[in-house]
């Protein structure tokens, strides 16, 4: 078995005391949730901190709540089995529940969190690796080094934002909110990424997430994730899709988003599926859909798979995820229409 | 061979059985299932040094020097040794020892052990292997067989004269080309085989211990102790007296542990030097770089046929990536073509394979040894033939059956064959007549048929002595121990010699213990590969159980005053058949046979007749019996994302007699997920730097439940005459044709052929793409011929 580095390991039991654990040990501290991202890494020598902070036993990061306003609030330490399986993220946020019922395995559900899933590192086949493989290639620009692998004579690290929870969050507007030494903040998820590889959000350290902001929808929301994978459970994704269509009580599309990741360093939002979607009707969600509105949606896929440029950067056939963005983005807009989903080969 | 080798199919009792053919649980499912079972890792010893190993970060170079100190004068490191410590070659095959523990001077892939230390914990041991330097001077590595095999500077091995090619062989039996010419239908074709790995659960590992007077006991994770037993004695210079070698429980092998490796060694070594005892486990990725899988290949095959669809001729030529050692290299290169021969008959056929080899992480035996792929190959180019000639691919496969005792083109001994009934039974049970060509484009059946050999004739070194040895000893309480060399990898071959004497001696089976795989205590076994342990250590059972049970039957009879003929063993009672109102409880038979005849126990042996064709090479793949298989697959194809959904899988196997059904259909399940995770998802790839692609069971993708298809287990028992009570091989036969039935269905469900693996969704876009213009163009006019 890999042995994972040496680290103290801190288990507070109150917000306050584990922002000033984390505060004190500066960047050599670290935060473990459910682990299920970090000890992977930890055992990789990506990471190697002296003090690891557990969030586990601390209460106020537990927890799904609707606020009095009507949005959900999801405490960053529920596991991603929670959200998969709660009412009420199924039936205000469809596509997080969908997301998070595919990502990895049961195991890996009841223990990894949803907060876990939106700090992940970005993935890289060159990366998530171990030492001695990593030392054998030639360290990379990510961790220890200056290579490129992805890009031959690249410039800049192409790791890939592979937490599926994240383009879901981002068609439902969430707000994360961290506290830190320096106070509470709260940011919209769309301003959180950077298309960077090596570090693709706007983290800083020491700052714990402490819960995510779903505001209300509206009554004739759907939303949809579809997941490309290569076996059935287990697997990151080659490629993400979330779609999310309200439909106003006229049956009319009264807005329409579309995010897909696992391409590149950040999740990518297809900014034209509103102005395709809007308007139009998608028809009986239990019989044949729309003529009008299928043939927008053909050309939402067509234009998605027009801007979407996966690289070798994970594992799996990047000209197979390409061809792929139309059909699971066509897929996955069906399947919310029909107020179905997952979309998932299995 | 001798009069003790054959036992016939009968029961030992002449009119039925009383535990064989009952599906019985493993003697060993409860310690496993409660986690109580003893793995090598799970050995502790007092004072125990754990060791790991320093790898090659270089795909192929000189070592210009190996600095240690630094390593060695790290508090808690206790020992540090490399190649020139360990400077004695090993290898399996006698005639091939290509390897050192620790590489010497050069390194041949990225992962070639180069060093290893034994310290006080894990973490010391890894941070002394920071602390090596190792200066290397990078030569030319070879990634590419097709280079390897034209290019000799640098010769991945030096002073050969064949250079990269590691093995080649070209066997021809009949007028190939005449036929070939004469024939009315010739189908060419290439195909490839891409590398896969074994991946058993439990990761290689090995514990050495040295006392005092220099008796040295190995602990390992191997599926042949004896070899391990002789290749620490070759290399450690050790008298062999002195060397114990055991085999603990296994978590899964499928010949990926086969080989004496490095680990083992490496721990021996390290306990002789520092006293203590030693212990290795390989981090997984280890594994990968340990690897033995399946050989790439890449295939041509031209077969010629009757317009009656009556095989005339097979040419194959076979190139084959090796990886950087020999290993079974050379059993390799002969099985690509020996096994080949069944279950069909044709009168010529020739075969020239090439195993060269490259800077990757040596390839060796994996369940179905060198003859999956041109299994895969042959069959795909059936279904080929099939179509060409407008025949039902059942249909045409029975044209071709070979029979039973016969004998094949290359002058191996067929003995019986169920192959037919196989095929009988997957056409049936899959509803083959009404699903073949007639269900939805999308959805199809393929058919495919293949053989396999219940061990061979060949042991690895040349000797005379028996392949199989067994020992029964028998204690007043009734209990029997039996020891066997045999090696239990999880297929459950202790549990089968357990039924074995259960029905032989009539003793209950859980009067029956089973001392397994230890060389202080078992006699000798050639250890679990080529399917050869049923057959050879169920035969040598038998013979060691018939030679006590005359002992008891007559001491019975003298104390009963009549023929021994009266005096049967039943479970746990020995009755007079004609007097049923005497009887003996087995405890009191056996008190009574030592009385009259001393301390009990017997000796079995088993050894092949002599077989194979008379010629170089010729008993390579010669085996007593052959098992045989059909395979219906059905699969759909998703045209839009080029995704195969294999529905479900009918594996009809002839296995001879199955002695334990449950244990049969617990490997023909085995088999054909593992085939099928091969041909979709399994990949053992290094890439273009030199790196295994993805050393992990993450990146190498074994499916998991939800992936699996339903698997149908269908046994076929065609009571072969040599094998014990008539059984023969059931653990690698079943593998073989569920890959090209695959590639076979799938061409039935949307007409594209599948001959490259593995068949990713990719590859299926392509191909469909290809065909919709080829049918464009045909619809334009434009006539594609194919050569008839
Ligand atoms: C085999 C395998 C398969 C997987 N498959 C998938 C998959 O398909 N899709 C997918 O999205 N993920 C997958 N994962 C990754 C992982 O399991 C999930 O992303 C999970 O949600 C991570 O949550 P965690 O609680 O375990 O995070 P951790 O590992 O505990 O933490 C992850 C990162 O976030 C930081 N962090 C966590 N919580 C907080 C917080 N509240 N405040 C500040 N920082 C925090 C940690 O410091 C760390 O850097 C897989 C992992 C494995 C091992
Ligand atoms: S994309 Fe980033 S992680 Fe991957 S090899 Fe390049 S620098 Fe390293």
């Amino acid at each position: 078995m890999l042995r994972a580095p040496k680290f103290e390991l801190a288990t507070p039991t109150s917000l306050g005391e584990a922002i000033a654990l984390l505060a004190e040990a500066g960047p050599s501290g670290m935060v473990i949730a459910g682990g299920t991202d970090l000890m992977p890494n930890l055992k990789h020598e990506l990471f190697t901190p002296s003090l690891v902070v557990s969030l586990a036993r601390i209460p106020e990061l537990h927890g799904i709540r609707r606020a009095t306003d009507g949005s959900l609030v999801i405490g960053a330490m529920s596991s991603l089995e929670s959200i998969a399986e709660n009412a009420l993220v199924r039936e205000q946020a469809p596509a997080l529940a969908q997301a998070a019922s595919l990502i990895a395995g049961p195991q890996l559900r009841s223990m990894g969190t949803l907060g876990g899933n939106v700090l992940l590192d970005t993935r890289c086949q060159w990366y998530n690796q171990t030492y001695f493989w990593r030392e054998a290639l030639g360290f990379c620009l990510k961790k220890d080094g200056s290579k490129y692998h992805v890009v031959e004579g690249g410039a800049k690290c192409v790791a890939a934002a592979s937490n599926d929870s994240a383009p879901a969050l981002m068609t439902l507007d969430a707000e994360l909110g961290f506290e830190s030494a320096a106070g509470r903040r709260s940011v919209r998820i769309e301003e959180f990424w950077l298309a960077d590889g090596i570090f693709n959000k706007r983290h800083a350290q020491g700052e714990i997430l402490v819960e995510l902001t779903i505001p209300k929808t509206p009554a004739g929301h759907r939303g949809a994730y579809g997941k490309l994978r290569e076996r059935g459970s287990i697997d990151f994704p080659l490629l993400g899709v979330a779609a999310r269509l309200d439909v106003d009580d006229q049956g009319t599309v009264s807005r329409a988003d579309l995010v897909v990741t696992a391409l590149a360093a950040r999740p990518h939002r297809v900014t034209k599926a509103g102005e395709l979607l809007v308007g139009t009707r998608p028809g009986d969600p239990q019989g044949e859909l729309a003529a009008e509105f299928r043939a927008r949606l053909a050309e939402l896929a067509r234009l998605a798979h027009k801007q979407c440029h996966p690289l070798e950067n994970i594992p799996g056939d990047a000209a197979w995820r390409k061809a792929m963005v139309p059909v699971y983005v066509r897929r996955t807009f069906e399947a919310a229409a029909r107020r179905a989903g997952p979309v998932h080969h299995l | 061979m001798a009069a003790r080798d054959i036992h016939g199919p009968a029961p030992p009792w002449g009119d039925e059985f009383r535990v064989v053919g009952k599906p019985t649980r493993k003697l060993d499912g409860l310690a496993k299932a409660t986690g109580a079972a003893i793995y090598t890792d799970d050995i502790q010893l007092p004072g125990m040094l754990h060791a790991k190993t320093l790898r090659s970060t270089q795909a192929h170079a000189r070592i210009r020097s190996i600095d240690t100190r630094a390593a060695r004068a790290l508090k808690g490191v206790h020992g540090v040794i490399t190649g020139a410590d360990l400077p004695i070659r090993y290898g399996v095959i006698p005639w091939t020892q290509d390897e050192n523990a620790l590489a010497v001077d050069k390194v041949r892939f990225i992962g070639d052990p180069v060093a290893a230390v034994a310290a006080v914990d894990e973490d010391t041991a890894n941070a002394a292997l920071k602390l090596i330097r190792v200066e290397y001077e990078p030569l030319h590595a070879y990634f590419d067989p097709r280079e390897a095999a034209a290019r000799h500077d640098p010769a991945i091995h030096e002073g050969r004269k064949e250079g990269n090619v590691s093995k080649h062989v070209r066997l021809e039996f009949g007028p190939v080309d005449e036929l070939a010419a004469a024939a009315d239908v010739v189908l060419e074709d290439e195909y490839s085989f891409h590398g896969s790995t074994h991946a058993p659960i439990e990761p290689h590992c090995a514990v050495a211990t040295c006392s005092a007077d220099g008796l040295l006991t190995v602990w390992s994770a191997t599926q042949i102790t004896h070899y391990v037993h002789r290749a620490l004695a070759q290399v450690l210079e050790h008298p062999p007296q002195k060397i114990r070698v055991i085999q603990p429980c296994l978590g899964g092998a499928f010949g990926g542990k086969s080989d004496p490796f490095s680990l083992e060694f490496c721990v021996a070594k390290l306990a002789m030097l520092t006293g203590r005892p030693v212990k290795m486990l390989y981090t997984r990725e280890e594994v990968f770089y340990a690897h033995r899988g399946r050989h790439p290949m890449s295939l041509k095959y031209r077969t010629a046929a009757g317009r009656d669809g009556r095989i005339t001729s097979v040419d194959a030529k076979i190139l084959i990536d090796g990886g950087s050692y020999s290993s079974f290299g050379l059993v390799t290169t002969y099985y690509a073509g020996q096994l080949l021969t069944g279950p069909y008959d044709f009168p010529s056929y020739r075969f020239d394979s090439t195993r060269v080899f490259t800077n990757k992480p040596p390839c060796g035996p994996k369940r179905g040894h060198g003859s999956v792929q041109p299994r895969f190959a042959f069959e795909v180019q059936l279904d080929q033939l099939a179509e060409k000639l407008e025949l039902d691919p059942i249909e045409l496969r029975r044209r071709n059956f070979q029979g039973e005792r016969t004998r094949t083109v290359n002058g191996q001994r067929i003995t019986s064959n169920g192959f037919l009934a196989c095929l009988d039974q997957v056409e049936r049970a899959s509803g083959w007549k009404s699903k073949r060509g007639q269900m939805p484009f999308g959805r199809g059946v393929g058919v495919a048929g293949s053989m396999y050999i219940s061990g061979t004739n060949y042991p690895v070194y040349p000797n005379k002595m028996p392949q199989a040895g067994v020992q029964l000893k028998v204690d007043r309480s009734g209990l029997v121990t039996v020891f066997t060399g045999g090696n239990d990898i999880g297929q459950g071959s202790n549990s089968m010699c357990a039924m074995i004497v259960a029905e032989e001696l009539g003793v209950p089976l859980e009067h029956v213990r089973v001392v397994a795989a230890d060389t202080d205590l078992c006699p000798v076994d050639l250890g679990a590969y080529s399917s050869r342990v049923t057959f050879m250590v169920g035969n040598a059972t038998i013979d060691a159980c018939r030679k006590l049970r005359s002992q008891i039957v007559s001491a019975v009879a003298r104390v009963w005053q009549c023929a021994p003929e009266r005096v049967r063993l039943m479970p746990g009672v020995v009755i007079d058949l004609e007097d049923p109102a005497r009887s003996l409880s087995t405890a009191a038979a056996f008190q009574c046979a030592e009385e009259h005849f001393d301390t009990l126990g017997s000796t079995g042996s088993y050894n092949t007749p002599t077989l194979g064709g008379d010629y170089r090479g010729g008993t390579i793949g010669a085996s007593p019996a052959y098992s045989f298989t059909a395979h219906v697959v059905e699969a759909s194809v998703d045209t839009e994302t080029g995704r195969i959904t294999v529905h479900d899988v009918w594996c009809a196997h002839d296995c001879g007699r199955a002695l334990n059904p449950m244990l049969v259909a617990g490997q023909i399940e085995g088999s054909v997920y593992m085939g099928i995770a091969e041909a979709l998802l399994e990949e053992h790839r290094v890439n273009r730097l030199g790196l295994h692609a993805g050393p992990s069971l993450l990146d190498y993708r074994l499916p998991t439940s939800v992936d699996t298809p339903e698997l149908h287990a269908l046994i076929v028992e065609s009571l072969d005459p040599e094998g014990p009570y008539g059984a023969k091989e059931a653990g690698e036969g079943p593998l073989h044709s569920s890959i090209p039935a695959l590639s076979n269905a799938i061409f039935d469900a949307v007409g594209i052929r599948m001959k490259h693996l593995p068949f990713t969704p990719g590859r299926v876009l392509e191909l469909l793409g290809e065909k919709s213009e080829r049918e464009a163009r045909a619809r334009g006019g434009v006539e594609t011929g194919g050569r008839v």
